[in-house]
């Protein structure tokens, strides 16, 4: 498990239901290496801001994380962390490798808003 | 007088942290303001075991003990803040967040640096889809395959014999004819059978769809450029100086580093330097540590006159 103060999606039914059950989802998918921390820590604080989004992590290297590893959208993702935000069970947007919190924030407006 | 300060330390790196540390030990009343996470440099770097005391550590953990230290001590600390104005040139110095204005004493520049991108096209559109700048995030997605490496320091040598745990091959692309690197790294890339080496070239752009197919290789000395076929691409090319805010307050050298004397005081009075963003030679978190130190104790000297 992710050394982060984030909820953690454990397996890929928890995943289902977290996507289906709210309209607004942001899960990071990744290991505690430099190129991750700071994502966790830009959506820890990014909680109070956007009170409408789930913020949540998977561990890149558990078996069940490949609802992310191997979703489409990840295709050619070849840097840590892999990022998927949904919009009402839907991927609206994924990201490969690190993203700063001005960036985190435009995708957030821009797909979940 | 809540948001007025004896010592304002702007970044929260090895050398910001340190210099807070030192500061409110001292019962010295100290804000650190730092733009991303706290950590700086070191929070990228996965595995640390060069840090005297301490046999491996993360850098990440690290910073997380630094940052407790420093609060322990009563030093406040805010991250993820955008400074909007800076103003160091009179006794009462001023940093102004958002709508808020600090003021203080004395300020201690740590604002550390960033690691150098090669600025060529396909750069932005290749991240984390054949362009890495991390060996042991992206290492293992290039199993079996052909990669470069760009750089011909440390840090670049040293990745590119980690990476050849992964990959089939490893060709370093150095744009001199020799490397920056300490001795021992070179020995040991040169007699690693999966390493080969392009000298005096850059890359002049990267090239694909879904991820990086080739790249354009430029030989700076003849100009010719060539097409090689490649599956991925380490960028570590050293790193630039977060300095650009200051280029009005203190003196800078032509790297853009922010010069100071022995007791880590800048051209202005009442200003210190500490850390990467300073112009040196060595940067280690070691010598971070050192020039956050000395540093803190100068400006304690300073508010005290």
């Amino acid at each position: 498990m992710l050394m982060t103060n984030l909820e953690h999606v454990e397996t890929a039914a928890q995943h289902k239901e977290i996507i289906e059950n709210n309209e607004n989802v942001m899960i990071c998918a990744g290991r505690m290496g430099p190129m991750c921390i700071p994502v966790y820590a830009a959506m820890e604080e990014l909680r109070e801001e956007y009170p409408n989004i789930k913020f949540l992590d998977m561990e890149f290297d558990a078996p069940e994380a490949h609802v992310i590893r191997n979703a489409p959208e990840c295709a050619g993702f070849m840097g840590l962390p892999f990022t998927m935000y949904y919009k009402n069970g839907k991927v609206a947007k994924a990201t490969t490798s690190i993203q700063m919190k001005d960036q985190i924030k435009a995708i957030l407006d821009e797909y979940l808003a | 007088m809540e948001n007025t300060y004896d010592v304002i330390v702007l970044g929260g790196g090895a050398a910001g942290l340190t210099a807070g540390i030192y500061l409110s030990r001292a019962k010295v009343k100290t804000l650190i303001l730092n733009e991303g996470m706290v950590g700086g440099q070191m929070i990228l770097t996965y595995e640390i075991a060069n840090y005297p005391g301490i046999e491996l550590t993360s850098g990440f953990q690290l910073s997380t003990t630094m940052k407790k230290q420093a609060e322990s001590f009563g030093c406040d600390i805010k991250q993820n803040v955008q400074v909007s104005s800076i103003d160091l040139k009179n006794d009462v110095k001023k940093v102004t967040v958002g709508d808020t204005e600090y003021t203080a004493k004395a300020v201690i520049i740590a604002t550390g640096g960033r690691s150098r991108n090669l600025g060529v096209k396909g750069e932005d559109t290749f991240k984390g889809r054949g362009i890495s700048y991390c060996a042991t995030c992206d290492g293992d997605f290039y199993t079996g395959q052909d990669i470069i490496v760009v750089g011909g320091g440390n840090s670049a040598l040293e990745e590119a014999v980690s990476l050849t745990k992964f990959a089939k091959s490893v060709t370093v692309v150095h744009q001199f004819d020799h490397f920056q690197a300490f001795e021992h790294a070179i020995d040991v890339a040169k007699a690693n059978e999966k390493i080969s080496f392009i000298m005096e070239s850059t890359i002049d752009g990267f090239y694909g769809e879904e991820k990086v197919k080739y790249v354009n290789i430029k030989n700076i000395k003849t100009n010719e450029v060539y097409k090689k076929e490649i599956d991925g691409v380490f960028i570590f090319i050293g790193y630039a100086a977060n300095s650009e805010a200051f280029k009005e307050q203190v003196d800078l050298n032509n790297y853009g580093e922010i010069m100071a004397d022995n007791n880590m005081a800048t051209s202005t009075e009442g200003v210190f330097v500490a850390g990467d963003v300073r112009e040196k030679k060595i940067r280690q978190i070691a010598t971070a540590i050192s020039d956050g130190a000395i540093a803190a104790v100068n400006a304690i000297e300073y508010i005290q006159k």
